[in-house]
């Protein structure tokens, strides 16, 4: 890893820390600069971590310091304590419609894994709920965007609907529910082409979709290795179709994937899954918790916390 | 030079909206510049090394200010970039071989078919090797580009190994006379230790069939992209020696700023940017128009 994590960080500045009464003035400066630089460094939005680091040292100012602890081990159980809170506490289970079909929507930026989560969505269902989902094909803007999806289909062995790319997203979003309702699917998911959320002749389309078919799960896409424009896409994605869930990609890679936290600030949505790898059951619960250990580096603290 | 200017000129329109050139200014000029993903260790090294200059030069004015800022941006950018070339490493007899490596979903697959067709139009003989035989679809992806730009693909059936499809693109190239060979390869991570190895792999066999190949090893990255992005050219430069780097996406609202912290650390030049998904969204690097979009978030 290229990054000090806050476990690095913080045994450097906790060496001049004795436990004492109350967490003072200058060990508060101290240890919030060493988050506020660990933050920025796993990639959360300069603004969310003004906001957080404010939110923390509010709480910390004066705190008492638990027996056991010295003032930045306090600091540090506070902003764990927070980070798990900002992050939405517990795991967030997926929608479920009353009746048959329940759709879900794959909406995101381009490259950012919609197609091979439709998959392992899909694959995830069929598995834990005895699901017969059907994926619909409707990106029809990418080269070879529907055999990638009917190769991902036959792999998982989970049928495609596709008219091909000269028909209209939206007649073919309303064909595939037609065919889900002749044949009694329980899930139906639309796998989406990849569009800037700046594009509005893109993002009308993906509003359309909405209008026609009520999904019940709208699911935002995003790459765990973005950076700080994660925000402008959360945002420019929620605004328009009030997203109701996000999935975190490519989190098998070496990011600390700060994106999850500026993600979950600026839209107030669960983050649902992540995505651990290429292969189709590489999808995996999101835990706020684990999540938040990883941003900041602080496996290893939060364990000598509790052995002290 | 008439390209600086320009760039002075884009930068005046920016110092314009100030009023006064304060510790406030400074304050917002590294926000933004964290804001761009240029790193924070970076954003406040710039903000110094900026303020010093203004001190330095015993700035008073606005006017003053800006100009001693415009011109310690570009020297900066300047120093970072000695002996680089942002041309493209043309062999001098027999096939040139482009390597596209890169993580999951960056744009390699679009960008060959982008530069494809850039150098058929050039009336070069060009060939495509679909060398990413895991992902699904790839093959097809590439084929399409292949179609549409008219040149040649070498491909086997999904999931062949890929270094036997480097090799017969790589032999094709040689005994049949052509000019340019891009070679596809499959999104990895750069922590994937077994992927990695397949890469440096393919690119042993394409330097057995011609010695001075690859002629470029061309990373790709995501402008969206944060500090990872560094961590990427590293590991990417260790395994294949990249020869330098395409910054794709620039059309959204990502700045693709930690470009400037693999160009300081690693000498890595950008050679290509993406600008949109269709054949002619590619332009070649303009360090001006990178520099002034990275300040872009100032303009109100
Ligand atoms: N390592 C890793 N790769 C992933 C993961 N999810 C997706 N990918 C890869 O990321 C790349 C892009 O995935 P796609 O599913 O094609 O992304 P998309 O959002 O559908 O892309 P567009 O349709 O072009 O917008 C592919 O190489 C996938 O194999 C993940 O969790 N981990
Ligand atoms: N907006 C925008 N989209 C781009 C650009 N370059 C590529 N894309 C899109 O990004 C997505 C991924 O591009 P690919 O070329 O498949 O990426 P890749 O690196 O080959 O992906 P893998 O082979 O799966 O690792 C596609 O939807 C492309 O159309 C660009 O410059 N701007
Ligand atoms: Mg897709
Ligand atoms: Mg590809």
């Amino acid at each position: 890893m290229a990054f000090e994590g806050l476990t690095e960080r913080l045994q450097k500045a906790m060496r001049n820390l004795r436990g004492k009464g109350k967490v003072s003035e200058s060990d508060l400066r101290k240890t919030m600069r060493e988050i506020r630089l660990a933050l920025l460094e796993a990639d959360v939005n300069f603004s969310v971590v003004r906001k957080f680091v404010k939110t923390v040292q509010e709480r910390a100012k004066g705190a008492d310091v638990l027996e056991g602890l010295n003032p930045a081990q306090q600091i540090v159980k506070i902003v764990d304590e927070e980070l798990t809170k900002t992050m939405g506490e517990e795991a967030t289970p997926l929608n479920k419609s009353e009746k048959i079909p329940t759709v879900i929507m794959m909406a995101g930026l381009q490259g950012a894994g919609k197609t091979t989560t439709a998959g392992k969505l899909s694959l995830k269902l069929k598995n834990e709920k005895d699901a017969r989902p059907l994926l619909i094909a409707a990106d029809i803007y990418r080269p070879a965007a529907i055999d990638q999806l009917e190769q991902v289909g036959k792999e998982i062995d989970v049928p495609v609907f596709q008219k091909g790319t000269d028909v209209d997203p939206i007649e073919i979003v309303k064909q595939g529910m037609q065919v889900a309702k002749e044949n009694h699917n329980d899930y139906v998911l639309i796998d989406t082409a990849g569009r800037l959320q700046i594009d509005e002749k893109l993002m009308d389309e993906l509003k359309n979709i909405k209008e026609l078919t009520h999904p019940d799960e709208i699911l935002l896409v995003v790459d765990a290795m973005t950076g700080q424009n994660a925000v402008n896409t959360a945002e420019g994605f929620n605004d328009a179709l009030d997203i109701t869930g996000v999935v975190l990609t490519k989190l098998d890679g070496d990011t600390r994937g700060g994106a999850a936290l500026s993600i979950r600030e600026v839209t107030q949505k669960p983050i649902k899954f992540i995505g651990q790898g290429e292969k189709m059951d590489a999808l995996d619960v999101f835990h706020p918790d684990r999540m938040a250990s990883r941003i900041l580096g602080m496996g290893d603290i939060l364990s000598l916390i509790e052995k002290t | 030079s008439k390209s600086r200017s320009t760039f002075g000129e884009k930068l005046n329109r920016l110092f314009a909206n100030f009023r006064s050139v304060d510790e406030d200014f400074f304050d917002d000029l590294e926000d933004t510049l964290i804001e761009s993903d240029v790193g924070f260790d970076m954003a406040v090294n710039l903000t110094d090394q900026l303020r010093e200059e203004v001190k330095l030069q015993n700035a008073k004015n606005r006017e003053d200010v800006q100009n001693v800022i415009i011109q310690k941006m570009i020297d900066i950018y300047d120093q970072a970039g000695n002996d680089e070339s942002t041309k493209i490493n043309m062999a001098e007899n027999g096939p040139t071989v482009i390597l596209f490596v890169g993580v999951n979903g960056v744009g390699k697959t679009t960008t060959i078919g982008k530069m494809a067709d850039k150098y058929k139009k050039d009336g070069k003989k060009v060939l495509l090797a679909a060398a990413d035989t895991f992902r699904a679809g790839a093959i097809e992806q590439l084929d399409e580009w292949a179609k549409r730009d008219q040149v040649d693909i070498v491909k086997k059936p999904e999931k062949s190994d890929p270094s036997a499809v480097v090799y017969e693109a790589v032999h094709k190239a040689k005994e049949e006379d052509y000019d340019v060979l891009f070679v596809d390869t499959a999104g990895r991570l750069q922590n994937k230790v077994n992927l990695m190895n397949e890469l440096s792999k393919m690119k042993k066999v394409l330097t057995r069939e011609i010695p001075e190949a690859p002629h470029e090893v061309l990373l790709v990255l995501d402008a969206t992209t944060g500090q990872n992005a560094l961590n990427q050219a590293k590991l990417f430069k260790e395994t294949t020696d990249v020869t330098g780097i395409i910054l794709t996406k620039l059309d959204g609202t990502a700045k693709g700023g930690i470009v400037l912290a693999i160009r300081n650390e690693l000498h890595l030049p950008v050679k290509y940017v993406g600008l949109g998904e269709k054949v002619s969204d590619l332009s070649k690097f303009d360090a001006n128009d990178y520099v002034y979009g990275l300040f872009k978030g100032l303009i109100k």
